[in-house]
């Protein structure tokens, strides 16, 4: 074990791993994340906490993170490279570890442009490759980005990103296998809705023996209604919505029950693909969602180890 | 050449609020080439501070500003109309307006915003952002520090699609470029190793401040 998470345990265990997504608010209220930890708690193995998702200043991951973690539940922390130079990221690390945060995922962050302070500067130090390697670094040779060293144990269980849907198409394993390379333990995958294609990278990510390296968990959006459908399929950069989905959703008597649905038959291809270890549930303002979806997958009772 | 675009009239109103009479410099050198700060914008500003009630008491245009002997030269020839002006309305690059700075006393107004040091002449393709620490050797002579948003060295992110970047439909993806040149020239495999952190401290920007020469 490299950091005894409870995310690590599900999946070195082999089992089918569910985690959800808990967004902070813009405030300072500890209910919203205690109610969405409640809500979710017996439905997933591990929670990440967003850190400022889409550019838009909420309360910081690592807060709530804590607040998760004193309710028993495993938080992942989210870390994006946009807002933090390689000093204020190995501190916020070293705290987190302190803290008894064991799960780290790294992103580059979308851009500031998109969020509620569009004339920040971005920082961008380091890159979300450069910050797997760096925690890497940290947990296995107690060093810094410097070389000096670091008193006491980083139990990290690394995470990163990536999106299949993205282009170049051809290169996105490349760049998997770069982060796998860097020293991903797990990877959490942009939304899927177009199967086909996340099967074929797949298949790219077999090829090159990734799936035996890293666990992939696969990434899944609930969608709540016509609105949203259309949104992600024409404004969300980084998302791919066939218009198949949309059309689905138009033509529903009842929208967030074919929502469901979709999710169910996307959850249901997912768990027969080769490598896939689990799935990541990102219900965004629809937690309440995410114990339907769960328990219809058939994906109750999580492991307890 | 240091690119420079006028300030909006109104901040420039804003600066001399309190001012009532006003020193205008120009420079024959970048500024005139990019219509900035020019005889031609210095003389139109004049007219236009003037129809808002400033007084101008005179003033000058140097063939570079930025010539610290030159501006401290020229400006001693205007010592009376400069004393006796509340302000002086720089309408140079920030390089210019910094030697102005240092070669008086006077309260000194920017007329102009410094947007680039050179690579706007290419339409914001090939540039360079000084970063000292050049990477090009691996991004198959692409600068992924001036054209990625986020200066990824290890791109592209999640936000590439169909060519362009996130943030605007106008914008090349710098990362699908680099990997298309890779491609292009066999060299693809140059992306396989991690590039390490980079070191910020030679940047013009993001670095260090030097004293040069």
């Amino acid at each position: 074990m490299k950091a005894g998470s409870n995310l690590e345990k599900v999946l070195e265990g082999g089992y089918f791993a569910v985690t959800a997504e808990v967004g902070p608010p813009k405030g300072t209220s500890t209910a919203v994340i205690q109610r969405k930890g409640e809500l979710l708690k017996f439905y997933c193995d591990a929670m990440n906490v967003t850190d400022n998702q889409t550019a838009i200043v909420r309360m910081s991951s690592w807060s709530g993170c804590i607040l998760l973690k004193e309710m028993g539940i495993d938080p992942v922390m989210q870390m994006v490279v946009r807002d933090r130079n390689r000093i204020a990221i190995q501190s916020d690390i070293l705290g987190a570890a302190a803290l008894g945060i064991r799960n780290v995922l790294c992103l580059s962050g979308d851009h500031q442009r998109f969020g509620n302070h569009p004339t920040a500067k971005g920082v961008y130090d380091i890159d979300s490759i450069q910050l797997v390697q760096t925690l890497k670094t940290m947990r296995d040779e107690k060093k810094f980005l410097c070389g000096e060293g670091i008193s006491g144990e980083v139990q990290l269980f690394i995470g990163a990103v990536e999106n299949p849907f993205a282009d170049p198409f051809e290169y996105r394993v490349m760049r998997l296998a770069k982060k796998v390379r860097a020293g991903a333990d797990f990877i959490q995958t942009q939304a899927v809705f177009d199967v086909g294609k996340f099967t074929k990278w797949m298949e790219m990510v077999r090829d090159q023996g990734l799936d035996k390296q890293v666990h992939i968990l696969a990434g899944v959006i609930p969608i709540k209604s016509v609105g949203m459908a259309r949104y992600m399929r024409d404004n969300v950069s980084g998302i791919s919505v066939p218009d198949e989905i949309v059309i689905r959703m138009e033509e529903a008597r009842d929208v967030k029950e074919e929502g469901v649905k979709i999710a169910l038959e996307i959850i249901d291809q997912l768990k027969e693909i080769d490598g896939v270890h689990g799935i990541h549930i990102m219900a965004v303002a629809w937690e309440d969602i995410v114990p339907v979806i769960v328990e219809r997958a058939g994906l109750l009772s999580r492991p307890i180890l | 050449m240091l690119i420079s675009e006028q300030k909006p009239f109104e901040e420039i109103l804003d600066y001399v609020t309190k001012d009532r009479v006003i020193f205008l410099i120009g420079c024959k050198g970048c500024a005139d080439g990019c219509e900035s700060g020019g005889e031609r914008q210095v003389l139109e500003i004049k007219k236009r501070l003037e129809e808002e009630g400033k007084a101008i008491s005179g003033f000058s245009l140097i063939d570079m500003v930025c010539n610290e002997a030159l501006t401290r030269m020229k400006l001693a020839a205007y010592a009376e109309a400069i004393e006796s002006a509340d302000s002086v309305l720089v309408m140079t690059c920030g390089a210019g307006i910094q030697t102005v700075a240092s070669s008086t006393h006077k309260v000194i107004h920017p007329g102009c915003n410094t947007i680039s040091s050179g690579h706007a002449e290419w339409k914001q393709a090939e540039r360079c952002m000084e970063c000292g620490d050049c990477v090009l050797e691996f991004t198959g002579g692409i600068c992924p520090i001036a054209r990625c948003a986020k200066g990824l060295l290890n791109g592209p992110c999640g936000g590439s699609q169909g060519g362009k970047c996130e943030i605007s439909p106008n914008l090349p993806c710098a990362w699908q470029l680099i990997i298309e040149r890779h491609s292009k020239i066999g060299s693809l495999y140059m992306l396989e190793e991690i590039i390490l952190p980079k070191n910020w401290d030679p940047s013009l920007r993001d670095g260090s401040p030097t004293q040069r020469g």
